[in-house]
């Protein structure tokens, strides 16, 4: 495998590893508050949708994360109020929500646009177009540093930024922040937050808002800047990988990085079985590459994570005791 | 002194949840500058008090008078803000924080942590001189003791400028030299004219450091006296509405032969910790040998391991026999073959499950005997529910309902339901785990007549306990674990409380005129409570 070739896996890696990064990021907010979230997949499905469809509709693209933050929002709202307001299952709430945005996103799609359940094509301005880092083009003749810089830190849609962003964002929010004292303690002794006279249910809410938006953007990401519209179940369980990457990372910000990049280069890989063979030197089987993430997921959650304590509080509803 | 306004008045409280009335026309003063403690057995409306005082609950009637000034407590925040601050019996801390992160959880400054964090640690330092709360502002919570937890719960309270603090059953968890380090601490805010309530069942604690107590019963306060002007007699039969036996009448015991005999026991738990060291030590028919220590000295895995639930190397007999201690026989049912009983230490875990009626709880461990056999396929129902009502009369369990969930009944009734399962079968050797933890004075008496009433049957008794008074009044040997392994044993006769608590801090020797003078002092009277109070 040459330079080029790796550059260009690297680059599918960032590009692969985006959704997985917010949607992990997502469920992190969350899951620290202590509310389990198991319907990542369903919001990002439900954001794909929505962003696509207002794009197509509005031709802007940014009115289309706006309504994919919005419905997963919606989604989230849901969530709350089943596994917090009102104290229930939060497994069963989140794989309800996953149902819920399955069998929406293509009834409503194909209701709207009568194409099969997909949205139409998106081109342009309604979609997420890669953008070209200041000095890309000069720099792109220095040796090494100019290829990195150009194939593969310059020239990815704004949200990969945003989603790259996001990491040290979340980790400053978490442990330099009143708002990130109170959501860690609020998921390991919601006990300790209500006595301290902090509002549990508020900062849920808050958390799982964060959840929501974050989300939102991931789905949005799918259908209007990785893809070029809606298609049927597109997140294609990258919730479940980014659930099974927050297991990995333990629930800490640089770590979920590190992890959704792991698993973003396994989907990459999947995609270029040319490379393996010319790595490994025979040829592969294409199905067990598509399956190669997943068996991955399984192996290194089994074996290569060692204790991964969840915050102690979690899944569980907050009744006051006396 | 009349011209000061109570730091903190209750007039007519009531609060009922449904049909219970858990707290019924409260009214109490308390003086600033006073510590005030509130008695009473479990269930009788101490927590359900308190809660309203601290805003988890609303009083369906009643008006709070703080510093004079009537107040509307709402809420946590309220109680906050009117001064209140409350050490809960279960910390409310989170576990893997500092304890400086802790404290200031809640009453940050600003919404970046540096600053808070900082004034924090200069305060801390300031409060450690001012009152002997001393805590390693670095430290994690789950890595300090429960003596530094409860420290850094009252400096929560203090750091948020608590001037009346509630301590809820605070001594149920520490060691007798904890104890009496609270209580000097309780002494020097006492000092500053902090306003204390110490809500107890342990009558010595009442005794030592109150001013004045009130006490509960059934949700009402039967009586509130000056301390001086009462005894423990006094205040036990008021908590109870009757007549108590603080003490344990036992005559002389019968030794009979050897029936178990430990030697040279190991015990490493799940996460690789040497738990028990080398402990050996007999167990005759016909005595009661109590093992003392302060909770988690191995005392906990020495019964699991006799009771068939966890490994260990080393090797027991049981009426000359060894056990197997690793293979396929060590397991609670061949235990129980081989007439060894047990009484776990925690009943609602290990003892019943909570959502099974009583006489499914009655069957437990023994679903296969004869007796509660129709045929090889189907279980005897009627027969175990009739056993369960016999066994019922017998206990005295209240209410005696064999269709009961086992949730529903109190501690004590709990208990009996676990101990006559137990005795019951007539074993040789009953192994009993703080057998009156969260047990009302009432029911800790028939408790303890019952094991005596086992051993002058001739059994051998096994009992590990934490309260150390418990241990002395019932035990015919006394040995002491600390840190897995036995410091020594005692006879109840030559030895005392001072002893035995330096032996549990794991001190062969007294240091001359060292720390410990006021351990003895410290120690209850009553049985313990970490159960909750309702």
């Amino acid at each position: 495998m040459d330079f080029a070739t790796l550059l260009q896996m690297l680059d599918a890696t960032l590009r692969l590893a985006t959704p997985l990064l917010l949607a992990c990021l997502a469920g992190l907010f969350s899951e620290r508050a202590g509310i389990f979230d198991i319907g990542l997949e369903g919001k990002m499905l439900a954001a794909a949708f929505m962003s696509a469809a207002i794009a197509a509709v509005t031709g802007d693209v940014w009115l289309g994360l706006l309504a994919g933050i919005g419905a997963s929002l919606v989604l989230s709202g849901i969530h709350g109020l089943a596994s917090i307001t009102f104290r229930g299952n939060q497994l069963i709430s989140g794989v309800a929500i996953n149902f819920l945005a399955a069998g929406l996103t293509v009834v409503v799609a194909q209701s709207w646009f009568r194409q099969g359940g997909r949205t139409p094509q998106l081109s342009g301005d309604g979609r997420f177009n890669p953008i070209t880092l200041p000095f890309a083009e000069t720099l792109r003749d220095v040796p090494v540093i100019g290829p990195i810089y150009y194939e593969l830190i310059s020239g990815h849609t704004i949200l990969v930024y945003v989603a790259l962003l996001a990491v040290p964002v979340t980790w400053w929010l978490l442990y330099r922040t009143r708002f990130g004292l109170r959501l860690r303690a609020v998921g390991e002794n919601p006990a300790a937050v209500d006595t301290a006279g902090v509002s549990v249910v508020g900062l849920r809410f808050a958390a799982v808002g964060i959840c929501g938006v974050l989300c939102g953007i991931a789905g949005a990401y799918l259908a209007t800047a990785l893809q070029a519209g809606f298609v049927k179940d597109m997140s294609a369980g990258r919730g479940y990988i980014a659930l099974a990457a927050l297991i990995f990372a333990k629930w800490r910000p640089w770590y979920a990085l590190y992890a959704c990049l792991l698993f973003g280069f396994l989907q990459a890989l999947s995609l270029r079985p040319d490379i393996i063979t010319g790595v490994i030197g025979f040829r592969v089987n294409g199905q067990f590459l598509d399956v190669l993430p997943y068996i991955l997921t399984v192996i290194i959650l089994a074996g290569f994570v060692g204790k991964a304590i969840p915050p102690r509080a979690g899944g569980a509803p907050y009744v006051k005791e006396r | 002194m009349t011209a000061t306004a109570p730091a903190i008045e209750l007039k007519g409280i009531s609060k009922a949840f449904g049909p219970v009335q858990a707290n019924k026309d409260i009214s109490i003063r308390v003086m600033p500058g006073t510590i005030h403690g509130i008695i009473g057995e479990n269930g009788a409306g101490k927590s359900t008090l308190m809660s309203i005082l601290y805003g988890f609950y609303k009083a369906d009637k009643g008006e709070i008078f703080i510093a004079g000034k009537k107040t509307n407590i709402t809420d946590s925040q309220a109680a906050i803000a009117a001064g209140i601050g409350m050490v809960f019996q279960h910390f409310k801390l989170v576990e893997n924080f500092t304890v400086l992160e802790n404290i200031i959880l809640g009453a940050e400054d600003s919404g970046l942590l540096r600053p808070s964090l900082a004034r924090a640690r200069r305060e801390l330092k300031a409060l450690a001189e001012e009152y002997e709360l001393n805590v390693d502002p670095d430290a994690v919570i789950e890595d300090v003791g429960v003596g530094m937890q409860q420290r850094v719960e009252i400096l929560k309270a203090l750091y948020r400028q608590a001037d009346i603090l509630i301590l809820d059953e605070p001594t149920g968890v520490l060691t007798p030299a904890e104890a009496d380090h609270l209580f000097r601490i309780l002494e020097n805010l006492r000092r500053e004219g902090k306003t204390i309530i110490l809500i107890t069942h342990k009558l010595r604690e009442i005794m030592d450091i109150t001013d004045t107590v009130s006490v509960m019963r059934r949700g009402e306060m039967t009586a509130t006296v000056k301390t001086s002007e009462t005894s423990p007699a006094e205040l036990a039969e008021l908590m109870v509405g009757r007549k108590v036996l603080l003490r344990v009448d036992k005559t002389p015991p019968v030794i009979g032969r050897k029936i178990l005999e430990v030697r040279d026991l190991n015990v490493t738990d799940a996460k690789g910790v040497h738990r028990v060291k080398g402990v050996s030590f007999d167990v005759h028919a016909g005595e009661i040998l109590g093992i003392a220590g302060v909770a988690g000295n191995g005392q906990s895995e020495l019964l699991e391991v006799l009771g068939g639930y966890e490994k260990a190397t080393g090797s027991v007999r049981m009426n000359g026999e060894d056990i197997d201690l690793t293979g396929a026989r060590s397991d609670g049912q061949s235990r129980r073959a081989r007439g060894i009983a047990h009484v776990p230490e925690d009943r609602q875990r290990e003892g019943l499950i909570m959502d099974f009626h009583a006489w499914e709880n009655t069957a437990f461990g023994y679903h296969n005997d004869a007796r509660y056999q129709r045929s090889k396929l189907f279980m005897d129902n009627q027969a175990i529910l009739k056993d369960t009502e016999d066994k019922m009369a017998r206990f005295d369990v209240r209410p005696p309902d064999p269709k009961l969930a086992a949730k529903n009944f109190s501690g004590g009734n709990q208990q009996k339901i676990v101990l006559a399962r137990e005795i019951e079968r007539n074993p040789d050797l009953l192994l009993i785990g703080q057998p009156t933890r969260g047990v009302d004075i009432g029911a800790i008496e028939f408790i303890h007549q019952q094991i005596v009433a086992l051993r002058d049957q001739g059994k051998a008794i096994l009992l590990v306990s934490v309260e150390l008074e418990e241990i002395l009044s019932l035990s015919d040997r006394i040995a002491v674990m600390f840190d897995g392994k036995m410091m020594g044993e005692r006879m109840p006769q030559e030895t005392n409380e001072k002893e035995l608590g330096l032996l549990m801090a794991g001190m062969t020797t007294e240091p001359a005129g060292g720390p410990f003078q006021a351990v003895a002092d410290n120690l209850a009277y009553a049985g313990g409570d970490t159960g909750k109070g309702a």
